[in-house]
């Protein structure tokens, strides 16, 4: 062991190490603080190199968690001292205590600046790094540009470049506002070509920063990257020194691949072939060695290749390729492969439909749930939930039940919530969903929270079918000894509702029910009570004739808890004596409780918070997502007498009409605790607390319309038959935004109604990319929600408005973007029938404080169905002239065209999908396009249009469009007219022009003279 | 941002050198480090390296009494990770010649300086044994 250059600091060093336990650790500790303080108190008598050692003490006394706040001054200071040494524990100290938001930075900002402007490479190489680690706004302002200056510097050397590439790196990240990076996509190409591996290693990192925040400006960098992950894959020009272990920096090489992932796809063939090839050698030539170090470096690689190949969404052979790797990864010993293995077989069910392969794992998967390693079983809990559907839902259920008992503790709840849900989604009948929530509670009761028993109260409320199955369960688990307390709860409240209908089986009788329900009674706790007086209430009303002997003792125990200290359970107990004193009366009050409104799980959403600890693992809250509930049918029937919803586990049902007015005539007390008053049947307005799901307060309430009247209607609710289509239609220009977007909402649109993929939106804090293809009637879009921030989006919300002719289906998106993710959403578009309508996307997201919501029209428009087909003068004629006028063939003279040369129409319509036939017409000014329109309702069908332009006017036209269904004719007609007039806006432009008639036919020879006739 | 935390730990759980590339105050780092020693120390061999932690992935590795823990970002390639660990063990291991707990113990300022020259801003910077030294043996040579 080599000496310690400060004898001191070794000395308190030793001391520490032999101190027995925390407590005289803590005694050196503040002896040394004491020392320090006053020898700092004393500058004067301080040489640096005291100084110097004061400040390592005070980072040790810092590591071992004691609070050095007065020495920050001190380490600061170090920073200016004119020799190397001290200079450099002054600014790796200052990096180690302080942030960027302590004043005392800014005392050092001046000397920092010089430091980096200096000549001196090693004060250079320390103020960078400084800056890097801790630098904020200031540090941005003052010093951004001569650290760019830096990093493309030619008479810079490597060790600084490096250094001022990460240095950069984190004032972009911190504020991208005061880094100018316009015009850098030239300077990182050129970074790219830079042959030293350390300046390419951090480079790599800034490019990963850049692109993740706009591709678009870095395409010139992709095919670098690639030449890079060449040149490394193949051992080309790769020092020793940056071999490790055989293999060319694992580092570099994940960190370009992983760039690469930034860029939504690879357009040029011979770039996509070259990294394909690269990709290929890596997934078939990575084999399992004997040394470790190599055998996970070269597992690095192949793992970044497999995550790239499953963003490049390759061709299948590839995919299945990634699939059989990683299906033998998850059956291996060895414990890193084996997690990694199932962590990224979750992450492919995300991006592509490998589903059924991944389902052949699903034995192996389950091993994994056994494992000793709670690492491993973790990812085999989300792997098995992800790959759940309904076709495989109830083995793993089951196997999730059976686990559940010998799971441990931290596992348990998201274990069983996840149980719920998958329950819930895929049951394959409603009665096996109500005998695994109850086989839930009945094994982990304390783990199954409010949400998953309300919730099959709802499910059983609303499904009269599952109703007597659900209460002789119920009934069942009463038998049982010691019943959790959430079983108590279930049962008494099923019991309660439906008992009724077990009447005639044996120990079903009221009395008995009764008896069964109030045995618990002493052992639960306050929270349960309310529940069970409920019950009480509804078996003495369901009791007719009724019972005098069962009637006394419930009589009984509501008076005995008349006087209880809880308000909720005396509330009650005073309001169901009153009530059951009334008789018919009773009946109506207490009747069963009317169906549940429709609503998304709260389990879902729960979910989506349970994975705060993992939060990366989005594919799981993907799936999550996008299956609502499909498997259970919740009718969304509402009451036939349009009363509103009482709080949702009410167990009175709020009468209707004159009843209730007759009720709250003689409900006195109940009035004056607010609890029935309120109820006003004139208005019946949806339950405002639609998600809220059952947590309302469990007592007979109001209606909670008036007291929250603001609350927004949902449009699904409000009866429309078709609420989307209204809003399809609605302006999406208005937004009322703090957040401004990056360049024109707009023209964005409009050049993506033209080509696949670019970008459809973009703010200072996301950018939404979009990716089409299409086929026939069919289009599958790929949302890419880009967040470019450090900090998480929150609250992302992206609704689909269709259009009435357009299926959509969109693999909903995670609840939060993480910093610097990029999320990929599915868009499946299905094209019913012809139409212009646009669909909207309604996107929101949370970012801090500001909260942004826009409306973007989605380039899912008419054209992107059409398939350009060429036809000949043959085929074209005889078809012409079949569709002989309206409303197969429309006319139209179009007045107000934007002006534009025949060539230029010409490739507008060839761009919208339009194949322009030359020689067809013999007027050069004249032009004629076919094409094919794909939709369910007409198939494929052929298209023709023919454009008479007038040389002397180009603000005017003739237009003539055929096909073989009028509304596509009038549709496409309308929608080239849309695209000649003006650039398309939200509004369409006012039909400036009147059809006119189709002009008597006359025969003619000649093909041009013909189309004229014929028109 | 790649790697937000370093730290070494002793069997004992008692941090030896710790480096984050967030801010965390000193209540938050207490915390945390306790979490995780308890978390990653109870773990036997046969178990994977990788472990679960709040948002973070704990990236660790043994060697003799110590323990290396690296905090990465969910999306982390964590076997880079891990060969990275490794790649900074030999690194002190060229400079001390078979590096112990004490080595980094006493002389913290060099694994400091060596970790800066290494990572930064929970980036790589430099992979290299050669380059990462290079500073360190000239500062010797100086005194």
């Amino acid at each position: 062991m080599a000496l310690s250059g400060m004898r001191g600091l070794s000395v308190f060093i030793s001391d520490i190490r032999n101190c027995q336990n925390k407590e005289q650790e803590r005694l050196r500790v503040d002896k040394e603080l004491g020392n320090v303080r006053t020898r700092f108190k004393n500058e004067k008598g301080l040489t640096p190199y005291e100084k110097k050692k004061y400040v390592w003490k005070m980072l040790y006394i810092y590591m071992l968690g004691y609070d050095v706040d007065f020495g920050h001054m001190e380490a600061v200071s170090l920073i200016s001292a004119p020799k190397y040494p001290e200079k450099q524990v002054g600014y790796i100290v200052t990096s180690c205590l302080l942030n960027e938001n302590h004043d005392f930075l800014r005392l050092a900002i001046n000397t920092v600046r010089n430091d980096i402007i200096g000549r001196n490479e090693t004060f250079q190489c320390l103020a960078l790094t400084m800056v890097g680690n801790i630098g904020g706004r200031e540090f941005a302002e003052s010093l951004a540009p001569d650290v760019q200056k830096l990093l493309i510097s030619s008479s810079c050397r490597p060790l600084v470049r490096k250094k001022a590439a990460l240095c950069l790196l984190r004032l972009y990240r911190k504020n991208p506002d005061v880094v100018n990076v316009d015009g850098w996509s030239d300077r990182m190409a050129q970074l790219l070509d830079e042959r030293d591996l350390g300046v390419l290693t951090s480079s790599m990192s800034l490019l990963v920063a850049l692109v993740s925040n706009n591709h678009d400006a870095y395409w010139s960098c992709l095919p670098k990257c690639v030449k890079i992950l060449e040149r490394l894959a193949r051992n080309q020009d790769v020092p020793q020194e940056y071999t490790y272990y055989g293999i060319p920096t694992p580092w570099l090489q994940v960190k370009t691949m992983r760039a690469l992932q930034y860029f939504p796809t690879i357009e040029d063939p011979n770039t996509r072939r070259s990294l394909f090839e690269v990709l290929q050698r890596i997934l078939m030539g990575t084999d399992v060695v004997k040394n470790v170090n190599k055998n996970n470096a070269s597992h690095a690689v192949l793992f970044e290749a497999l995550a790239l190949v499953m963003h490049l969404d390759a061709e299948k052979e590839m995919m299945s390729q990634c699939v059989a790797l990683l299906g033998k990864f998850i059956a291996v010993r060895e414990p890193n492969i084996r997690y990694l293995g199932l962590e990224n077989m979750t992450r492919m069910l995300m991006v592509s439909d490998v589903q059924d392969i991944i389902k052949r794992h699903q034995a192996q998967i389950i091993t994994s749930l056994k494992d000793p390693d709670i690492s491993i079983r973790r990812r085999a809990l989300d792997l098995l939930y992800g790959m759940c559907d309904i076709s495989n839902a109830k083995d793993i259920v089951e196997e999730l039940l059976q686990y559940l008992s010998s799971a441990d503790f931290a596992m348990r709840e998201e274990l069983s919530l996840k149980a719920a849900i998958l329950a819930e989604k895929f049951a394959p009948d409603l009665s096996w969903y109500v005998d695994v929530i109850l086989q839930l509670i009945d094994k982990a009761g304390d783990f199954v929270s409010d949400d998953i028993w309300f919730r099959v109260v709802q499910f059983v409320t609303n499904n009269e079918d599952l109703q007597p199955y659900a209460a002789a369960k119920a009934r069942e688990y009463l038998d049982k000894p010691a019943i959790h307390e959430t079983m108590v709860k279930v049962s008494a409240y099923l019991l309660g509702e439906y008992s009724h209908l077990l009447a005639r089986r044996p120990g079903c009788s009221p009395k008995e029910i009764f008896g069964i329900i109030h045995e618990k009674l002493p052992t639960v706790s306050t929270s349960t009570v309310p529940i069970l007086l409920s019950t009480y209430a509804k078996i003495l009303m369901h009791t007719q004739p009724s019972d005098p002997e069962l009637q006394n003792q419930i009589w009984a125990i509501f008076s005995k808890y008349e006087s209880c200290i809880d308000v909720e359970i005396q509330q009650r107990a005073v309001e169901y004596f009153a009530l059951s004193r009334k008789g018919a009366a009773l009946m109506d009050i207490l009747a069963e409780m009317p169906k549940f409104p429709e609503r998304q799980s709260s389990l879902l959403k729960k979910a989506e918070d349970a994975e705060v600890d993992t939060a990366e693992q989005s594919a799981i809250k993907l799936r999550a997502q996008q299956q609502t509930s499909n498997a259970l049918v919740v009718t969304d029937q509402r009451p036939a007498n349009g009363t509103p919803y009482v709080g949702q586990l009410g167990l009175v049902m709020v009468p209707s009409s004159a009843n209730a007015d007759h009720n709250l005539e003689n409900q006195g007390p109940a009035q004056e605790n607010g609890t029935l008053s309120q109820v006003d049947p004139q208005s019946p307005s949806p339950s405002a607390d639609l998600l809220g799901d059952l947590l309302g307060p469990l007592a007979i309430e109001g209606p909670p319309g008036a007291a929250a009247p603001t609350e927004h209607v949902i449009p699904a609710s409000e009866g429309d038959p078709n609420p989307a289509d209204a809003l399809a239609l609605a302006p999406v220009d208005e937004q009322t935004n703090s957040v401004q977007p990056i360049g024109n909402i707009a023209e964005r649109f409009h050049a993506l109604c033209l080509k696949d993929s670019g970008v459809l939106y973009e703010d200072p804090y996301i950018q939404i990319g979009i990716k089409a293809e299409w086929r026939a009637h069919h289009g599958r879009l790929v949302l890419f929600l880009g967040n470019k921030n450090t900090s998480s989006l929150a609250s992302v919300q992206a609704l689909i408005l269709p259009p009435s002719h357009l299926k959509m289906e969109l693999s909903l998106v995670p609840e939060t973007i993480p910093p610097r993710a990029q999320v990929q959403c599915p868009l499946e578009v299905m094209n019913l029938r012809p139409s212009r309508d646009v669909a909207v996307l309604d996107f929101s997201y949370k970012f801090g404080t500001s909260s942004v919501n826009v409306k973007l029209r989605l380039p899912a428009v008419l054209n992107k169905f059409l398939h350009p087909i060429s036809v000949t003068a043959e085929e074209f004629f005889p078809q012409w002239r079949s569709l002989s006028g309206p409303p197969l063939k429309l006319q139209e003279v179009v007045r107000g065209v934007r002006p534009m040369l025949l060539l230029e129409m010409a490739n507008l319509f060839n761009s919208l999908r339009l194949m322009v036939c030359p020689g067809l017409d013999p007027n050069a000014n004249n032009l004629v396009a076919s094409t094919t329109f794909y939709s369910e309702s007409t198939r494929a069908m052929l298209c023709l249009m023919r454009i008479e332009t007038d040389p002397a006017d180009r603000t005017q036209l003739r237009m003539t469009v055929s096909s073989g269904d009028p509304t596509l004719t009038f549709e496409l007609k309308e929608f080239i007219k849309e695209q000649l007039v003006s650039i398309p806006t939200a509004t369409r432009p006012p039909a400036p022009e009147v059809a006119q008639p189709t002009s008597a036919v006359t025969s003619l020879t000649d093909p041009g003279a013909m189309l004229a006739g014929l028109l | 941002m790649g790697i937000r935390f370093i730290l070494m730990v002793n069997k004992q759980g008692q941090t030896r050198l710790a480096q984050y590339y967030e801010y965390l105050n000193l209540e938050e780092r207490r915390a945390l480090e306790g979490e995780i020693v308890r978390k990653c120390l109870a773990r036997n061999e046969q178990q994977c390296s990788f472990v679960e932690h709040r948002t973070y992935k704990i990236v660790y590795r043994r060697y003799a009494s110590l323990f290396f823990l690296v905090g990465v970002d969910n999306g982390e390639n964590e076997l880079a990770i891990l060969e990275f660990i490794h790649l900074l063990v030999e690194t002190m291991d060229r400079h001390f010649g078979n590096v112990c707990e004490l080595d980094i113990m006493f002389h913290l300022e060099k694994a400091h300086f060596m970790l800066e020259e290494m990572v930064m801003n929970g980036c790589i910077v430099e992979t290299s044994k050669a380059n990462i030294l290079a500073p360190i043996q000239l500062m010797d040579k100086a005194s």
